[in-house]
């Protein structure tokens, strides 16, 4: 079973609820997708065990064969290469890796090489094997280091994913292979414009989904009335509450330090079960 | 020598346009003869890379000089490559800016931005 997590904006609880999720089974897979940012390692402590650099392939040429045709140039819809004189320009970092410069180049000038743009961690913390994908500062794109992660989960196994907050490429690379979305929401008008963009994004994959508002405090709650009004199944909801502020500015994995909280815990993974078993 | 100024319409009255990879054309100057022709700048519906690609349309009208608000990192690159000079352009039409480039009022644009990649409404 594979439950990725996501939300609208940074900030909702993703990680929060990713890790004491992981934590609270059995056993379990938690991949930080979060690439940019990933900081589930910060609560989950994992004894790195394996990195891997991730690589994509970008053009490379042998300026002695390349005769200024300007076939690549034409060619590449993003604007990867460059002709000044006769000179061949590459801007490796924007390259989508297609390869369709190399198959062009009539002159076979141009072959393809490797580029790193990050690593993933393999790591172990008690039950849950971790999976942190890291992106190098400045790249444009965590795509491909995503791509990878996906490849890496076992296959008959509970796995949480900690999705990237929005609903861009990343975000859609990060929920492709689960089978259930915990969309994680704050109870505000705010809130409810970022839930907005994930539940169209979940609806357009037509992945089963449930909600969990988080930081809910007594009084008006759009988020909840949102899902209402859409017939959106709410998973549960956790109170704005100064103990988990405590334990998460710590960096504690909430579970293993409040019973109420790991009995919240319990019973969200089993309604994702039943949920997933529908 | 031709100078290069983006803008928004066909016309040298027009303010010289705050971008320059997804300006909608280009006024192509002569200083030689004072004539100038329009270009059309492919680059501004691109998904990515627009100045990479507003930098190569220049680099193919045989232009020495830019004069531009701004330019990124990239763009600079394949005009620095191609020997195009850049000049940092002042409020007024592309027309004005162009009589002071002729003047050598204007100086060289120094400062390039790293660009505004994916943010600018492309994704990645």
């Amino acid at each position: 079973m594979k439950i990725a997590v996501l939300s609208g904006k940074g900030g909702t609880g993703k990680t929060f609820i990713s890790t004491n999720l992981a934590c609270i089974a059995d056993k379990a897979t938690y991949v930080d997708c979060d690439v940019e940012e990933p900081n589930g390692h910060l609560f989950l402590k994992p004894e790195i065990t394996k990195r891997i650099p991730i690589s994509v392939l970008v053009p490379h040429v042998d300026e002695s064969r390349c005769t200024a045709c300007r076939k690549c140039v034409d060619f590449c819809k993003y604007n990867v290469l460059a002709l000044a004189g006769d000179k061949l320009m590459i801007f490796y970092e924007i390259c989508h890796s297609c390869g369709g410069c190399t198959l062009f180049c009539p002159q076979k000038a141009l072959t393809e090489k490797e580029r790193e743009v990050g690593v993933i961690e393999e790591g172990v913390s008690e039950n849950v094997a971790v999976l942190t994908g890291l992106l190098n500062t400045g790249e444009v794109s965590g795509v491909p280091i995503i791509k990878h992660l996906m490849e890496k989960m076992p296959k008959h196994e509970t796995v949480v994913i900690d999705c990237p907050p929005g609903s861009a490429c990343v975000v859609m690379e990060s929920i492709r292979e689960a089978d259930f979305c915990i969309l994680v929401a704050e109870p505000t008008s705010f809130g409810v414009h970022n839930l907005t963009m994930i539940y169209e994004l979940v609806t357009l994959f037509n992945i089963p989904f449930g909600v969990v508002i988080n930081k809910v405090l007594p009084g008006e709650n759009p988020a909840q009335k949102f899902c209402a009004e859409h017939k959106i199944n709410i998973l549960t909801q956790i109170p704005f509450d100064e103990e988990l502020g405590r334990l998460n500015s710590k960096g504690h994995i909430v579970v293993d330090e409040s019973k109420k909280y790991r009995k919240l815990f319990q019973e969200l993974l089993k309604t994702v079960e039943g949920e997933v078993a529908k | 020598m031709k100078v290069v100024v983006p803008v928004e319409s066909k016309s040298l009255e027009t303010p010289v346009c705050p971008s320059f990879g997804r300006t909608p054309l280009f006024v192509l100057f002569d200083t030689e003869n004072k004539k100038h022709e329009f270009l059309n700048n492919e680059a501004a519906a691109s998904q990515g890379g627009a100045g990479i690609k507003a930098a190569q349309t220049l680099v193919d009208s045989g232009a020495a000089a830019l004069i531009t608000y701004r330019c990124g990192e990239n763009a600079a690159q394949v005009l620095n490559a191609a020997n195009i000079k850049m000049y940092k352009a002042q409020d007024g039409t592309a027309g004005e800016n162009i009589s002071k480039f002729i003047d050598g009022k204007l100086s060289l644009l120094t400062e390039t931005h790293p660009g505004f990649h994916n943010h600018g409404g492309a994704k990645g």
